[in-house]
């Protein structure tokens, strides 16, 4: 059957989150020679319309107005929300990130459709688009069908791997000047914290530090260890409860939950709240004094010691390796 | 100050989750109030203690939701409703139509919630019913601070922080961080036992049944495939880093 699919195409600081592409190939998985519609909000790049174009967008909707390009709920839901309305698509897709999680919801209402949120697969299955979501924060999964009216989910990050496409026409680039309603949130400020690291729920590689690091100063060696490879660093509810680090840094039930590519648990004994989060990570690293730790049963390799001695050990010969 | 909190009960986040029949299985679980939510509850009780007012929380769910509230009371909120109508439950589509029903029966000023539960994940709660209501929303709050009329919110962003500014009437979801809730005092709990806990069913609220239908079905419940443990390394220390570095190679990529 062919579907039109509009995807959001989500910027950060002027280019494309890796996600938007993960997300035109969810919109590839569905439409079935059906036109993908790209949306880009704000003042961007015409550049970007190329780049989506590349991984699958046949049209790149480009809508502007000042208001837009500082992110509020208000102006994104209507800037979106009259896209669909235009457009009349078959399936929205969006990626699952701050953005995502804070006004898809909001559009899904305004359209009146309902909304699966936190896809880590999508498949066609006896002719029913089927998601696959985490629940429990992947204790379990659920499959789920959309019973009525429009498709629409949020992608999560790094779970469906995009690819380039092989022959393609320069998408067609549609601006779109609009005329806002009132924005009910002012923004005053955005403090930066997070400039010197990777975000954890994007990242391939995440180093986390458990109770075992002892202190603030114990996630040192840890963000050596994380620069060096290209990490983000997390940590342990244990960690963040004690006060060594930031609850954003948290993984697990309670805080995010990351399906890296590789992960380092250092000093993490592995509660069973913690191994939710991170336990669907493609590879598992555990450092840790007690050969008895849970955290053992779900890592692919493990090192008995005190990651004070292990840790700068693994960053030194990583670092030289990459030299090598 | 009136003030709403939307509450779930959800599994003690140290539960295993078990599978029977194609449904999670509730056997023998401990059940608490969804952690997001608490961070919600403790925020209104903190609010109402420094201006005043009612807290009032409102819950979708069975029964044995009742016991989530009556901590909830015990903690420091006045009233309780509960819609415990099988009618009435569905997906986050006809919870969000319902939880407004019930909260335009109501007085308020500021509406809270977790900005998710640890059960379903869904993070849709808080936003769908502020569209529902027409009032603006602010998601994952680390620090709330009303004055009058007046909110100024600290958010969290993909671990960056926005401090937003709105007006009340609003919905705001809350992050962990935002707090650390109290337990419920001895006094609190003696005293919980007398306030009340109001049912509701479809016949209370004003609802057109075919509005709030479910748009999505859960098809299947599954496991993720157990994971295998993996391999000690032995030796030497040096050793094993080497070893562990050649073993990882793979997926560090020295160009990033």
């Amino acid at each position: 059957m062919v579907r039109h699919v509009v995807v959001f195409a989500e910027t950060k600081q002027g280019s494309l989150r890796n996600v938007s592409f993960e997300v035109l190939e969810a919109a590839k998985r569905l439409n079935d020679g059906g036109l993908i519609t790209a949306v880009l909000i704000g003042t961007q790049e015409q550049s970007q319309a190329d780049l989506l174009a590349e991984y699958g967008a046949h049209e790149v909707v480009f809508v502007e107005n000042k208001q837009l390009d500082t992110y509020t709920t208000d102006a994104y839901t209507q800037a979106f929300t009259s896209i669909i309305h235009e457009k009349n698509p078959d399936v929205i897709l969006m990626p699952h990130t701050a953005m995502g999680k804070d006004f898809a919801p909001r559009a899904a209402a305004r359209i009146g459709c309902g909304l699966i949120t936190d896809c880590t697969n999508v498949e066609i299955s006896d002719g029913n688009i089927v998601f696959t979501r985490p629940i429990y924060a992947g204790k379990a999964f659920q499959r789920r069908v959309v019973v009525r009216d429009q498709i629409f989910a949020t992608i999560r990050p790094n779970n469906i791997p995009c690819s380039k496409v092989d022959h393609h026409e320069s998408a067609k680039k549609i601006q779109k000047v609009l005329n806002l309603d009132e924005i009910r949130t002012t923004v005053r400020e955005v403090i930066q914290k997070t400039t010197d690291g990777v975000d954890l729920s994007e990242a391939k590689i995440i180093v986390a530090g458990g109770r075992g690091v002892k202190s603030a100063e114990g996630f040192g060696p840890l963000k050596d260890l994380a620069q060096v490879i290209g990490a983000a660093v997390g940590a342990s509810r244990g960690a963040c409860d004690a006060e060594y680090c930031d609850y954003a840094l948290q993984i697990g039930q309670t805080g995010k939950v990351v399906t890296p590519d590789l992960y380092i648990a250092c000093g993490i004994s592995g509660a069973i709240q913690h191994l939710a989060g991170m336990s669907n990570s493609k590879m598992i690293v555990a450092i840790n004094k007690d050969p008895e730790a849970p955290i053992f049963d779900v890592a692919d390799y493990g090192i008995v010691g005190d990651l004070f001695e292990v840790v700068p050990l693994l960053t030194e010969q990583f670092k030289q390796a990459m030299t090598d | 100050m009136n003030i709403i909190v939307c509450l779930k009960q959800t599994f003690d986040t140290e539960e295993k989750v078990i599978i029977k029949e194609g449904q999670i299985s509730e056997d023998g679980v401990k059940f608490i109030i969804n952690p997001y939510d608490e961070y919600a509850l403790e925020e209104a009780i903190c609010i109402k203690e420094k201006y005043g007012g009612v807290v009032t929380v409102i819950s979708i769910g069975p029964t044995r939701v009742e016991s989530a509230l009556r901590t909830a009371l015990a903690m420091g909120a006045d009233k309780a409703v509960l819609v415990d109508d099988e009618r009435l439950f569905g997906d986050e589509s006809t919870i969000s139509k319902v939880l407004a029903a019930v909260i335009k029966q109501q007085e308020y000023d500021l509406i809270l919630g977790g900005y998710m539960s640890v059960d379903n994940g869904a993070a849709q709660g808080g936003a769908r019913l502020a569209e529902e209501l027409d009032l603006p929303h602010i998601y994952a709050a680390l620090k709330i601070d009303v004055n009058e009329s007046q909110v100024v919110v600290e958010r969290d962003v993909e671990g960056d922080i926005e401090v937003l500014e709105s007006k009340l009437p609003i919905v705001i979801t809350a992050q962990q961080g935002l707090n650390e809730p109290r337990y419920p005092s001895l006094p609190g709990i003696m005293k919980a036992k007398r306030k009340p806990i109001q049912h509701l069913t479809v016949e209370d609220l004003s609802l057109d049944m075919k509005q709030i239908k479910a748009k999505t079905n859960i098809k299947e419940n599954i496991l993720p495939p157990e994971r295998q443990a993996g391999r000690v390394l032995q030796g030497e220390l040096n050793d094993q880093v080497v070893e562990l570095v050649q073993l990882l190679q793979g997926e560090v990529n020295p160009n990033g």
